[in-house]
């Protein structure tokens, strides 16, 4: 249960268009997460589904049944919000029988579902409390309780974790990622701006910049064959670098010639030598190179960052470029000034048209 | 950063609060020690403060004359009535234009509140003709009606302000919840507006019992409320301040107790929202 297919979906807020028509399915079971910077349209997209939003074109389905029209009450949704949303004036028994109050179900029935939830989040003993008597991550799980308890095809997370500070954020993305676990045949639609959250959580991620998708699927596939550069540098931290350079010899493999210097040898087929390319290399990817071995890059060290387990080095930048990040492992023992060459095993090379495009999925 | 504050500063800021507000008491004060005095006592050069011979004629002549309990009435039933069909219009009207504003919302609450500058006297006469063909004049309900007209805005106003501290996505958490519209407002946004709410009900009784234009001209008889009760003393029969004195005690007396006994509320009202 649960499989939400958006077909055409747009919306408009006055003349601003800030999702331009999309087309996405999400499958039963799922739980998909919509990542991206801020003001990329992923709150809206969650918004659009949960009907607290009208959609300016284009149709949702729900479970095979039209749902575009349908008030969000009645699509089955139920939705945690980032301010968690409580009733201030009910208890925390009252906040998560609500909807099956106004649902007119037996009492008994709301006595069942609301301690078996509150069993489930650990909320036993606050049953009677106010949401102001309670602390961020208890309220954070009332809310999570309130849409449990209503037993939804489709759970809906708006950034449920931004409130929280650094330790529960961690505790209680692991709380979500158990919940899913419990609950496998319920779909999920999480919301975040965080990277590692949605690395973590994710059965699939949907990348969005500017209100449109920029590439669908597992965290392993987005790190590993990113679809654009976008994503290439929105997943990953440090981000991934791209070298521009050109190509040398087009054919079964691509050999790219780096501007600043350096060649690169990408097992992926290109067409037209000469053309304009970004060689992309994520931080983690680069090594030493050997004495006498042709280097991808070569450069200057500005700042080192030694963390133990790894080092980080930053380049200076040349000209305009944007500039370089290596993040060795170990402890290397560079200095500031020091002149470092690096290469890259052929298949961690990413290969980017001049449109940001990515060689592997031509 | 709290500023030190000595106590013979402390002492200076009392009084003063002190003598402003019996500076700012003082006439309704002096209304109600007249009402206790015999009409040559209440002219009385120089004027009597406290020694004077208290009696409570005043009262029964007013009582005799006029039946209080009447104009009483009329005054609970048009300040009452016209509150309540007021919040029952103004709750949807302020729920629509804080959490679905429209690109006109805030030029209506401009205009609604525009209403509020145009002298009462200049729509009188339409007013006046209009009720005359409706058969409203001199009627409670005629009353009701252009009471609750003249303060809507105002109830709108603060019922506006109050819900826009609401946060909307609690709203849309009840939506989510399967809450309907009414059940949204009525389980969820005004309890949680009830400060708000409660003060506003009480600003405007207290609005709708003091009016005293609308409720002169247009009751006679039958509909008129204690403003014309109060009125009825002035000068028709040459002017008898005892008398006067204690019609108006008797017509401010209920107002001010529930004044008093809501002042707690009225404060929290008036300041919700400033303080979180």
């Amino acid at each position: 249960m649960g499989r939400i297919v958006l077909s055409k979906v747009s919306k408009r807020f006055g003349e601003v268009e800030v999702i331009p028509p999309l087309d996405l399915t999400i499958d039963d079971g799922e739980f998909t997460v919509f990542v991206g910077p801020s003001g990329c349209g992923k709150s809206t997209l969650l918004r659009l589904i949960a009907g607290l939003e009208d959609v300016s074109g284009g149709d949702i389905e729900i479970d095979g049944t039209p749902a575009t029209e349908v008030p969000p009450a009645r699509r089955g949704l139920a939705m945690v919000f980032q301010s968690y949303a409580l009733y201030p004036h009910m208890t925390v028994y009252d906040n998560m029988a609500f909807a099956m109050r106004v649902a007119k179900q037996p009492k008994e029935e709301i006595e069942r579902r609301v301690s078996n939830a509150a069993r489930i989040l650990q909320l036993d003993q606050y049953l009677d409390r106010l949401p102001k008597a309670l602390s961020g991550g208890q309220r954070q799980r009332v809310a999570i309780g309130r849409a449990i308890v209503r037993d939804p095809k489709v759970f809906l997370f708006d950034e449920p974790l931004s409130n929280l500070d650094a330790a529960l954020r961690v505790a209680t993305r692991i709380e979500i990622a158990q919940l899913k676990e419990s609950m496998p045949e319920s779909t999920m639609i999480y919301v975040t701006h965080d990277q590692v959250e949605a690395m973590t959580l994710a059965s699939r991620i949907v990348v969005l910049e500017g209100g449109g998708i920029r590439q669908v699927g597992t965290p392993l596939e987005l790190y590993e064959r990113p679809e654009n550069t976008f994503v290439a540098q929105f997943i990953g931290s440090p981000s991934m670098n791209l070298l521009p350079g050109t190509i040398s010899e087009a054919g079964a493999q691509t050999a790219v010639s780096v501007t600043a210097g350096g060649r690169g040898v990408v097992p992926v087929a290109s067409q037209s030598a000469g053309d304009a390319v970004s060689l992309g290399i994520r931080p983690e990817d680069f090594q030493l190179a050997a004495d006498g071995a042709e280097a991808i890059f070569e450069g200057t060290v500005a700042i080192t960052e030694a963390l133990g387990e790894v080092t980080l080095l930053y380049f200076e930048a040349r000209g305009d470029e944007p500039a370089v990040v290596a993040k060795l492992a170990g402890i290397t023992g560079h200095e500031k000034g020091d002149t470092v060459r690096l290469t890259c095993v052929p298949e961690k090379l990413h290969l980017f048209d001049a449109d940001g495009l990515s060689f592997f999925y031509r | 950063m709290a500023r030190a504050v000595t106590a013979q500063r402390k002492a200076f800021n009392t009084a003063l609060a002190w003598v402003i507000g019996l500076l700012i008491f003082f006439p309704i004060l002096w209304t109600i020690l007249t009402s206790f005095k015999t009409e040559a006592q209440a002219i009385n050069d120089p004027p009597l403060f406290l020694f004077f011979d208290w009696t409570l004629e005043n009262y029964a002549v007013v009582q005799e004359r006029s039946n209080y309990m009447r104009f009483l009435w009329n005054s609970v039933i048009i300040a009452g009535g016209s509150t309540f069909l007021g919040i029952l219009i103004a709750v949807p009207a302020a729920w629509s234009m804080a959490f679905v504003p429209s690109k006109r919302t805030k030029d209506i609450l401009l205009w609604m509140l525009s209403t509020k500058m145009l002298p009462a006297v200049g729509v009188l006469y339409p007013i006046y003709l209009i009720f005359i063909e409706l058969g409203l004049l001199d009627t409670r309900l005629g009353l009701v009606i252009i009471l609750m007209l003249i303060n809507l805005p105002i109830i709108i106003w603060m019922l506006y302000t109050y819900f826009k501290e609401i946060p909307g996505e609690i709203l849309e958490a009840a939506r989510m919840d399967g809450a309907t519209l009414k059940e949204e407002i009525l389980y969820v946004l005004t309890p949680m507006a009830i400060p708000g709410i409660a003060s506003t009900v009480l600003l405007n009784i207290i609005l709708a019992w003091n009016e005293a234009f609308w409720t002169l001209n247009l009751t006679a008889a039958q509909a008129g409320p204690l403003t014309a009760f109060i009125a009825s003393y002035s000068s028709p029969e040459g002017l008898f301040y005892a008398k006067l004195s204690a019609a108006s005690t008797m017509a401010i007396a209920p107002i001010l107790i529930l004044g008093w006994f809501s002042q707690k509320q009225l404060v929290r009202g008036l300041t919700f929202g400033a303080v979180k």
